[in-house]
This record gives C-alpha cells, sequence and structure tokens, in this order.
C-alpha cells in the first residue's frame, strides 16, 4: 500500500476519535447532534479517501497479472 | 394479519427469484459456488453490502443506540466504513488474484497452499465454521422476534388485545413462553420459534436452487429493498412521533426530547470506543466474503465496492441511531419488555408508528437485510465442507459435480438446524453477540494480512495464531457468561486509573504476538511458495 494512501487511512483514525465532541450537545439544523454529524462526515471523507485510492493507488499489476495467466481451473 | 400477508408475499417473491436464477445455474459445482467468477460492480457493491449489513446493522444498531445514544455510530458505522472499505482494498484485491490464478474456492484452500499444510485446513475448518455460526444465530433469531414483534397484540393490564392469533392456535409449547401468553410468549403474534423456521426454509430454498448467482441476486434485490424501505421508516416514525407539519420541523421536535446522555457519548469510554476500531478487521477474515470476493469478474470490480461502501453504511445507519435515541424520549411510552430486549425495539417502533400496509413493508425490509446475509453465510459453510473436506480428502474424481452440490446443500442444511436449535433457547442481544462473533473472526485478521504482506510468516506462526486467537476468544467469551454480560470488559489499571477495553484487544494481541514470535523462530517458507505468493516483481 503507497505511503500516500497509508497516512490519509492513519488520519481518519485519528480524526475518528474526536475526543473534542465528546460531551458537546449541539444539535446540526437543529436535530442531529453533533457527534453523529461528524461521524457520518467521517464516512464520507473515508468514501473520498478510497475514490482517491482507486484512482492513484489501485493495483493494476494485479488485474493484469491475472489476465495474462488466466484462471487455473 | 395484513402485515403477515405482506411479510408473505414478499417471501414468496424472494423463491421466484432464486427459481428464476436457477433456470441460469449452469449445473457445475464452481457455476453453484462462484457464480462463474461473473459478477460485475454494482451486483458485487451490493452483495457485498448486502452480506455484512446483517440484523446487527438494523435491529441491533437501534436497540443499541437506545441503550447507549449516538456513539454507536462512531463504534462500528464510521469505523467499518474506513476498515471494510480497506480490507476490501488490500485483502480482498490480492486474494480475488491468488483465487482467480490458481483455483482457489475457499479461504482454507488458500491458507493450505500458503502455509504448505495440510493439517492447517483441519484446524481452521471448525474455527470458522464455529464463529460462523454465532452470525448465523443472530440472523435466525432477529427474523423471529421482528416478525413475532410486529404481529403480537397489545398487553394491557395482562390481557392480549388485538392479537394476530387467538391463544391456542400455536402448540402450547412455542406459544406460552416461561411465564405465560401475555408476559413472555408469542403475545398473539406469529411464535418466534416459528417464524425463525419458516425464515430458515426460505433462505434455504433459494440459496438451494439459486447457488450463489442466486444468492447474489437476492442480495442486491434486498439490499435495495432494505435502503429504501429503511429510509421510509425513518421518515414515517419521524412524522408521526413530531406531529409537525414539514420533515425538519418534525426532526427539531423528536431531537429536541431526547435526553443529554444519549445525544453524547458522556457514558462511553474513550477507551472503549477506540478499541472498537479492532472489531471491523473481521470483514478480512469472514469466509463468506472471501467466497463473494471470488465471485468479481475482474479486480476492477472491487473499485465501487471499495468507494460506495462507507456511504451505504451511513445512508442504513444514521437512520437506525436517530430512531434508536428517539424512542428514549418522552413521545413515546416503550414498554419494559421491549426495554429489556433491545432486539425488538425497531419492530415495535414500526409496529407503533406506521399503519399496517406500511408496516408490513417496513418488516419486510427488515427481514431482507437479515435475509441477505444468512443466504451467503449458507452458501459459504456449505462450500468449505465440500471443498475443504470431502473434495480434498475423497479425491477431485471421487464426486460429480452433481453430488458435490447435493453434499454441499445436506451440510448446509445440518448446520443451519443445529442454528436452529441454539436459537430456541433464552435469546441473547443482537448487538452482544454480533460483537464477539466479529471479535473472533477479528483476532484472526493477522493471519490473513501476514500471509499476503509478510514472506517470513511461516507455517508454525500460523498454528500458534489460530490456537492463540480461538483460546483466548473461548476464554473470554466463557468469562462473559456466552454474552449473556452485555457490561463484559477487559480492565487496564494505570496509575491508579481504570480504562476499559473490548475482550477483541485481548484475542488480537495475543494472536499477532503468536505469530511475530513463533513466525521468526521457525524454518521461513520454501523458495517455491515464496515465488508463488511474493512474485519479484512486487
Amino acid at each position: 500500500m503507497p505511503r500516500s494512501l497509508c497516512v490519509l487511512v492513519l488520519v481518519l483514525i485519528i480524526l475518528h476519535q474526536d475526543n473534542w465532541f465528546w460531551t458537546d450537545d449541539r444539535l446540526i439544523m437543529g436535530f442531529m447532534p453533533i457527534g453523529l454529524f461528524y461521524h457520518a462526515c467521517i464516512s464520507i471523507a473515508a468514501a473520498a479517501v478510497w475514490w482517491w485510492a482507486t484512482k492513484n493507488c489501485w493495483p493494476n499489476d494485479l488485474e493484469r497479472a491475472s489476465e495474462s495467466e488466466g484462471p487455473s481451473s | 394479519m395484513t402485515q403477515l400477508y405482506i411479510i408473505g408475499g414478499y417471501l414468496s417473491l424472494l423463491l421466484i427469484l432464486g427459481l428464476f436464477a436457477s433456470r441460469l445455474f449452469r449445473g457445475t459445482s464452481k457455476d453453484y459456488m462462484l457464480a462463474s467468477h461473473s459478477i460485475g460492480p454494482f451486483l458485487l457493491l451490493m452483495s457485498l453490502f448486502g452480506t455484512t449489513m446483517t440484523a446487527f446493522a438494523l435491529v441491533g444498531s437501534t436497540g443499541e443506540a437506545f441503550k447507549e445514544g449516538i456513539g454507536v455510530y462512531g463504534m462500528l458505522a464510521s469505523s467499518s466504513g474506513i476498515i471494510h472499505s480497506l480490507c476490501f482494498f488490500v485483502l480482498g484485491v490480492k486474494l480475488w488474484s491468488f483465487g482467480h490464478k490458481y483455483g482457489y474456492r475457499t479461504q482454507i484452500q488458500y491458507f493450505r497452499d500458503r502455509f504448505e499444510s495440510d493439517k492447517i485446513g483441519l484446524l481452521l475448518f471448525p474455527v470458522l465454521v464455529g464463529l460462523v455460526i454465532p452470525y448465523l444465530l443472530i440472523g435466525v433469531m432477529a427474523a423471529g422476534g421482528v416478525i413475532n414483534g410486529v404481529t403480537q397484540g397489545r398487553v394491557v393490564e395482562g390481557q392480549v388485545t388485538n392479537a394476530t392469533f387467538e391463544e391456542g392456535t400455536f402448540p402450547e409449547f412455542i406459544e406460552q413462553g416461561e411465564n405465560g401468553f401475555a408476559v413472555d410468549g408469542s403475545k398473539g403474534g406469529v411464535p418466534r420459534q416459528l417464524a425463525s423456521l419458516v425464515i430458515c426454509g426460505v433462505v434455504l430454498i433459494y440459496v438451494f436452487f439459486g447457488g450463489m448467482r442466486g444468492t447474489a441476486w437476492a442480495n442486491a434485490f434486498q439490499t435495495i429493498v432494505f435502503m429504501i424501505l429503511g429510509l421510509v421508516a425513518f421518515v414515517v416514525i419521524a412524522t408521526k412521533l413530531g406531529g409537525q407539519e414539514s420533515l425538519l420541523a418534525n426532526l427539531q421536535e423528536v431531537a429536541s426530547h431526547v435526553s443529554h446522555e444519549k445525544i453524547t457519548r458522556v457514558n462511553i469510554p474513550k477507551l472503549q470506543f477506540f478499541t472498537y476500531l479492532l472489531v471491523p478487521l473481521s470483514v478480512g477474515m469472514f469466509p463468506h466474503l472471501f467466497q463473494h470476493w471470488l465471485t468479481a469478474r475482474s479486480a476492477s470490480s472491487f473499485k465501487l465496492p471499495v468507494v460506495a461502501h462507507p456511504v451505504f453504511i451511513m445512508i442504513v445507519w444514521v437512520p437506525c441511531v436517530l430512531i434508536g435515541i428517539w424512542a428514549t424520549s418522552d413521545l413515546i411510552q416503550v414498554p419494559p419488555p421491549v426495554k429489556a430486549n433491545p432486539n425488538i425495539l425497531l419492530p415495535f417502533m414500526v409496529k407503533k408508528l406506521a399503519g399496517p400496509v406500511l408496516g408490513g413493508f417496513l418488516t419486510a425490509g427488515i427481514l431482507a437485510a437479515i435475509m441477505s446475509s444468512l443466504d451467503s453465510q449458507f452458501l459459504c459453510i456449505g462450500t468449505m465442507f465440500s471443498t475443504d473436506m470431502v473434495t480434498h480428502y475423497a479425491g477431485e474424481d471421487r464426486f460429480t459435480d452433481r453430488q458435490l452440490v447435493l453434499i454441499t446443500r445436506v451440510f448446509i442444511v445440518a448446520i443451519v438446524a443445529l442454528t436452529y436449535v441454539f436459537s430456541l433457547f433464552e435469546p441473547r442481544a443482537v448487538f452482544t453477540l454480533g460483537v464477539w462473533c466479529f471479535s473472533g473472526f477479528a483476532s484472526l485478521f493477522p493471519l490473513v494480512f501476514a500471509s499476503l504482506y509478510w514472506r517470513r510468516m511461516t507455517k508454525a506462526g500460523a498454528y500458534a495464531s489460530v490456537l492463540a486467537a480461538i483460546c483466548t476468544w473461548a476464554y473470554l467469551f466463557n468469562e462473559s457468561g456466552f454474552a449473556s454480560n452485555r457490561e463484559y470488559r477487559l480492565d487496564l489499571r494505570l496509575g491508579g486509573e481504570t480504562y476499559h477495553m473490548m475482550p477483541v484487544v485481548g484475542m488480537f494481541a495475543a494472536s499477532l504476538i503468536a505469530l511475530v514470535v513463533v513466525s521468526l523462530i521457525s524454518k521461513p517458507p520454501s523458495k517455491e511458495t515464496l515465488a508463488k505468493f511474493f512474485p519479484v516483481s512486487e
């Protein structure tokens, strides 16, 4: 796994431990607890990281190797 | 009764789908078990997501949010969005390529080759099947609880009114419970034991007829059903509870009635929250996910599931968590039996706040989520038995393809029957049992990860890792009273303070340490094996 992707995943994991919103009871738009809203944003950020990974770090060599050798059964 | 008709109609639809898929069945065991590697990106996304989102995601998350508040989302949903896709990316694609190249159908075939050990299969087979059984149990228990919950009558002063079935309709031993019909019996609904049996029967039939192709199609269909109906349930429940004109006004009204402790994480220890991150690593070792990975048409088919999985989790979990915390408000009276059994909170809310027709459809949506996991699990344990035990020891030519499919089906029935018998005993909280099951699989994560990325990992290291993982799991599971103690945690005492951690930390650490230490002091893999799994270009 490329180092840039490792760093991004590590950042996601650090951001996941949001001690700063632990006891915060504010409601976003008047209904969404901020702790839940923040973690929903983490889910979207994770999708963005994985989208970036499929564009920039995809193991094309594995696909090519499998295609060239073909299935054995 | 309307709800029951709708549920019956939905189950019939699934059977038709399975029968239709069987018309495309090519008659080979490879087609039955892996759909001839023909699954494209969309179907792969839907089947992977449908498989990982089980009763745990809908029934369990709502019930746990009711007890613990919003923290449940961070503990298992946002963490899964990061970790599941990571597993698809770093494990799924690589295992798919080895499976495609060397013709693997199961994890055990891969591990036997990678560790040059025939007997690793004998160790892993009972461990993997043994860990799948609690996972199956979650679905079977939840399905029975949900159908019973939405069809039962109202209990007023010890009397059941508005029941779907009169007392005496079903045999006494499934209708009365331990303390009577109106206390913990069927309360005029379909008894949970009977409902669980019907769900097992329906899933068995469409898995038998459709094999992996039918399972993938049914998963895609059911995933669409439960995502759409889940959102409908969310809107309906918010509207009924809020009583305002617009959806936003309803959401704001309901949220204003929820207590501080449910919209924060004041009751969740921070270290425990952090250690939950290890639990989603379980997807790396789920045998049914391994089988789904192998169905992919190409490595590129993984791109869509890797990206969309976190967002799909959010779409399903956020409404469930919000419904769970709303149930703690003073806008709805949750009766003591429901408070005591969080598994039936979601069906209770659906029954109480949606009309019978919508309630029927919403229940079908919950069942869709449950069945879309059961089917893959049924199929994978049958595949493992026929491939890793029967064909492996009896020889490739001992049985015809059709005989192998039959053997697969017989083993599936045996395991489902065993699971069903377990489900008849005292039900456990779906969430708690799910976490134990996932923790067991997560503790095997070092095995699969190191096998792919660490050349120095040895056969002895693999044995040590599996034994350490399963022994610590069994010990801690026993200590927790077989999941009856919901609060069971590992305590870390530092500087006079006690920090709580999830039991998965102990299992994972034991497995990892055993793997590294034993691998370093044992004989490295042969040059042939290293050339096979670690080509020079990598």
